[in-house]
């Protein structure tokens, strides 16, 4: 299975990767790579450098050194505002949504026109009403539309920022802990919403905590400790690994 | 009766200011205090076009529109990569920068002294040079700039800017070009107040430096908080509130030089008072 891993085209690849922060090396030559249409978790401890290589997949963070490949274009220096471009979504680990702006707006905002003249022409819900219903039916917000984002509750908050990742209909979905923090029954509509993206034939990348849900989700993972890859593979193996439950599971 | 034209006039003027300004501050949460010096070179702009150039007041208009473009294209384009303490003082130092050529540069507007006898615009011939007439021409104008406001407030553009306000960054990886959308709306916003500004001088047929400061800038700033950022409504509410205040200061009997003091402390209490209890100011959509 980890050699058929290595034979799939990659949808995200990174060279000596670095990012340093002073002295802290937050990512340290990171040589990695997320299989396209799989489904990987990313894991580490606190402070392992997760969101921080998520932060530099997506220009949100500049690159100290490396470079990055996606869909088989590198770049040294990614601007975030290439993402839709690039068929690249992502959430953030502190939920990040236009907070005076209502549900509709949050996920319009991820559709909408960018270029000046198209983004003018298009007044209010514009052409874009099917997909908006259908994504505010799928994240159960259809009473809420009109609701500013600062009104939602914590899991309503979790559920818009990943539907509005989901409705780009990006082809690579970076994930920063989508399942924090939520209720039972919130964790299972969010993972209903990845099963789908999955069967999609998506490229996910889960950052996650919960080992039981990345044993479900993920068919790939990558152990981040330090800044640096500690494993990589299939679940089975890496969580079986010596190295990766001393640092990480704390066995 | 001339009084309440005369009071219209002024109104549809700062109207249009605030609205321009709104589109900076309310739409993209960009604080600039750049608004008095676009003000000031269309006024002075149409001023010289007028008297000097021999030309027709639109077409005045049209040379403080360019005049404002190429202006805000600069400075705009150094602006974008802020948002708010930065933009406020470095839009600032714009604003100083433009009040002191108006003052020192003496060959071309007279300086300290003024220009006069900025003459009333004419339309095919006619010229508008009754109150009443001037009033109309100022109402058309503020209607044209507040539809141009709602119509970019429902766009996906308007959108895209409400997003850079509270977080340029999300904005940014939703696939928008925000240094761009700032740049255009500072550049928008610097045409509008130039039209404002040729309005200004022409009715008021003498202008000098001195009403084109940075304190210009804030008193718009003030009309927009207490009205309501964001909003269309708000920013011309909120001028007809501070342009009626010292009226009614005057009509509840206050000597002139009270009331003149008394004016800048309701102003500065207004405001106060509206960041503590309505951050949103009267018909706001948007608290900073
Ligand atoms: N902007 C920053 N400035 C300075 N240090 C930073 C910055 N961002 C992250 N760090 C540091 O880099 C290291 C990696 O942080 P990062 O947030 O990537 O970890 P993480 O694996 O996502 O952790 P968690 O599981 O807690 O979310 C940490 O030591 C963190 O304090
Ligand atoms: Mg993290």
């Amino acid at each position: 299975m980890s050699v058929s891993m290595s034979t799939l085209p990659r949808a995200i690849e990174t060279k000596g990767l670095t990012k340093t922060f002073g002295g802290l090396r937050a990512a340290d030559a990171l040589s990695i790579y997320f299989p396209s249409g799989v489904a990987t978790g990313l894991i580490g401890p606190n402070g392992s450098g997760k969101t921080t290589l998520m932060n530099l997949l997506t220009g949100t963070l500049e690159p100290t050194e490396g470079s990055i490949t996606i869909s088989g274009k590198t770049f040294e220096v990614i601007e975030p505002d290439m993402l839709r471009d690039l068929k690249i979504a992502r959430t953030f680990q502190d939920g990040r949504l236009v907070n005076q702006l209502s549900v509709e707006d949050n996920l319009l905002l991820a559709i909408a026109s960018v270029g000046t003249r198209a983004g003018l022409g298009e007044i209010g819900i514009a052409g874009y009403g099917a997909r908006v219903d259908a994504m505010l039916k799928k994240i159960h917000l259809e009473a809420h539309r009109g609701a500013n984002a600062e009104d939602l509750s914590y899991g309503q908050r979790k559920l818009l920022e990943l539907g509005r990742a989901i409705i780009q209909d990006a082809d690579i979905y970076l994930l920063d802990e989508p399942f924090t923090g939520l209720f039972p029954a919130v964790v299972e509509q969010v993972a209903e919403l990845l099963g789908e993206l999955k069967r999609a034939g998506k490229t996910l990348v889960i950052i996650e905590h919960n080992i039981g849900l990345i044993r479900r989700l993920a068919d790939n993972v990558i152990v981040l400790d330090h800044g640096q890859k500690l494993a990589a593979g299939v679940p089975e193996d890496v969580l079986k690994n010596k190295r990766v439950q001393e640092a990480y599971l704390g066995v | 009766m001339e009084y309440l034209l005369n009071l219209g006039i002024l109104f549809s003027i700062y109207g249009v200011l605030a609205l321009s300004l709104n589109m900076v501050v309310g739409m993209a949460g960009l604080l600039s205090l750049a608004q008095a010096a676009f003000y000031g070179i269309g006024a002075y702009a149409t001023a010289i076009g007028m008297t000097e150039l021999g030309l027709n007041f639109f077409v005045s208009l049209g040379l403080g529109a360019v005049i404002n473009i190429v202006a805000a294209g600069i400075v705009g384009r150094i602006l974008s990569r802020w948002k708010s303490d930065y933009y406020a003082v470095v839009s600032m130092g714009f604003s100083i920068i433009v009040f002191s050529v108006l003052l020192n540069w003496k060959e071309l507007t007279r300086g300290p002294l003024g220009i006069f006898g900025i003459p009333k615009p004419s339309i095919f011939g006619y010229s508008i040079d009754t109150n009443l007439g001037f009033l109309m021409l100022c109402l058309f104008i503020l209607g044209i700039v507040f539809g141009i406001y709602r119509w970019i407030d429902r766009s996906s553009f308007g959108r895209a800017a409400k997003a850079i306000r509270e977080d340029e960054q999300l904005a940014q990886v939703m696939g928008y070009p925000t240094r761009r959308i700032k740049s255009i709306l500072f550049g928008l916003s610097a045409v509008v107040a130039g039209v404002a500004g040729g309005l200004f001088a022409s009715y008021i047929a003498f202008i000098d430096p001195t009403t084109f400061q940075v304190k210009e800038g804030i008193f718009l700033f003030t009309i927009i908080i207490i009205g309501g950022l964001a909003s269309s409504r708000g920013a011309v509410l909120g001028a007809l509130i501070l342009l009626s205040l010292p009226e009614v200061l005057r009509f509840i009997g206050l000597p002139f030089s009270i009331a003149a003091q008394m004016q800048q402390i309701i102003y500065g209490s207004a405001l106060v008072l509206m960041m503590v209890f309505k951050p949103k100011g009267f018909l706001g959509k948007y608290r900073m």
